[in-house]
């Protein structure tokens, strides 16, 4: 056993590339979606009805399929109506649009529940749709909807390592490579199992001082 | 994309529904379990549940399946690719069922459980006819959601070999050079199988509301 852990750290800078890949993608993807999901929030609420509908149609769609069959769509299925991407732009394309759809949603929620005298004063000073937007209802949302999204990039943490399966050189893809050329399972994937769990235990203790920080704010 | 195409990506769904199913079917008391350990506040026991909850909830479904799929017949205990998925989405359901199940625990009303005892009935008792009838239909909602969550990190158990939904599709995608055909099919099917555990879950609330008049 502490031969197969003295493979491992021997070949610990591919695990920590893998690790820093995975870091890396969740964390650019989670930014992308959350820039995506905006106007897609925004359509969500919209009073015109032929565009909320149609957003809602593409966030329940979207929220249907698993992600694994997603990232094949983008990955295999993209370049039949011309659009051809390497693994890691399929990846990180998958994983943004995906999450968009699901960040939308969670803007939504934390909108329906924002207090209408900011937003109706907001329009009583005479704020333009796009700066009331921006301005009052932007900041606040962001902070209440920080500790849902902070379980988001959970879920995206734990979703980006199906992007093995399209050859990504994340971090259970470095453990899989390890694993398969000296032949150590249990010592290759326990170590990514308690990398995933500390980058996990991170986003968590982010989300209680996030939590906090709204907390102070009320 | 011919008719026994099709046919193949069915095939899939079966496999997909049954070993979900299957994983769901054990995962639930396995959940509760773990919830009462925890709410019990079980010496040492409690400790570990949290501990294995904590990680499990981290734990990419994929990277656990390859742990156990790889590492139990390392160590001399043989496992086949069913049986690893199986394990792994039970592993993985429960640790999130068990959530669910405390929060409905640490709500419950302390009264209650003191009238149950005042009345001299036993924990076990108690918990059968007053404590579980009362959980599971605040649980039900977020028991279902995890139940969608489970199918849709499903696909996970293709990387044993099994050929869930998306793996029947991606092999026709590759054999008849249009990807996108048989992925519409794959979503298709996905999107009837979520609908049906939210309409059964509709169902079991609207009938539970006819019976008792409340759900």
């Amino acid at each position: 056993m502490t031969r197969e852990f003295a493979i491992v750290w021997a070949h610990k800078d591919r695990l920590l590339d893998g690790f820093a890949n995975t870091i890396w993608l969740c964390v650019v993807a989670t930014v992308i979606a959350l820039v995506v999901a905006s106007p897609i929030t925004i359509a969500l609420m919209a009073q015109n009805r032929p565009i909320r509908m149609l957003a809602r149609g593409l966030v329940d769609g979207m929220r249907c399929i698993p992600f694994l069959l997603f990232a094949y769509i983008v990955y295999y299925g993209f370049p039949s109506i011309g659009i051809n991407l390497d693994n890691w732009g399929a990846g990180l394309l998958a994983l943004t649009i995906y999450n968009a759809a699901y960040m939308a949603e969670i803007l939504r929620g934390a909108w329906v529940a924002l207090p209408r005298d900011e937003i109706e004063a907001g329009v009583a000073f005479g704020f333009s749709e796009l700066r009331l937007f921006r301005r009052i209802i932007l900041p606040p949302l962001v902070l209440s909807a920080g500790p849902v999204i902070g379980n988001q990039l959970i879920q995206i943490i734990k979703d980006s390592a199906f992007l093995t399966i399209i050859a990504l050189p994340e971090l259970t893809h470095a453990a899989s490579s390890i694993q398969s050329r000296y032949y150590v399972p249990f010592a290759a994937f326990i170590t990514a199992v308690a990398l995933y769990w500390g980058l996990c235990l991170i986003v968590e203790a982010g989300v209680n001082v996030l939590r906090q920080l709204a907390d102070a704010r009320r | 994309m011919s008719g026994g195409d099709i046919a193949a990506i069915f095939q899939g769904a079966v496999v997909t529904v049954s070993l979900s199913l299957v994983g769901i079917l054990i995962g639930l008391p396995i959940g509760l379990g773990l919830a009462l350990v925890r709410w019990a506040n079980v010496p040492i026991a409690a400790g570990i549940v949290t501990l294995y909850v904590s990680m499990l909830r981290a734990t990419p479904l994929v990277t656990l399946l390859l742990l156990l799929f790889f590492a139990l017949p390392n160590v001399g205990v043989p496992i086949g690719p069913i049986s690893a998925a199986i394990v792994a989405l039970v592993m993985n359901t429960s640790a999130f069922n068990c959530e669910i199940w405390r929060a409905a625990l640490m709500d419950f009303p302390k009264t209650q459980l003191d009238a149950a005892t005042a009345a001299g009935m036993t924990p076990g008792l108690a918990f059968r006819r007053i404590v579980f009838p009362q959980i599971w239909r605040v649980s039900l909602p977020g028991l279902v959601n995890e139940m969608t969550l489970l199918i849709k990190s499903s696909p996970a158990i293709a990387v044993t070999g099994i050929v869930d939904i998306t793996r029947a599709a991606v092999r026709i995608g590759a054999q008849t050079y249009e990807p996108l055909p048989p992925f519409l099919v794959a979503t298709a099917l996905y999107f009837l199988v979520i609908l049906g555990f939210v309409r059964a879950q509709r169902l079991i609330e609207t009938h539970m509301d006819r019976k008792f008049g409340f759900a």
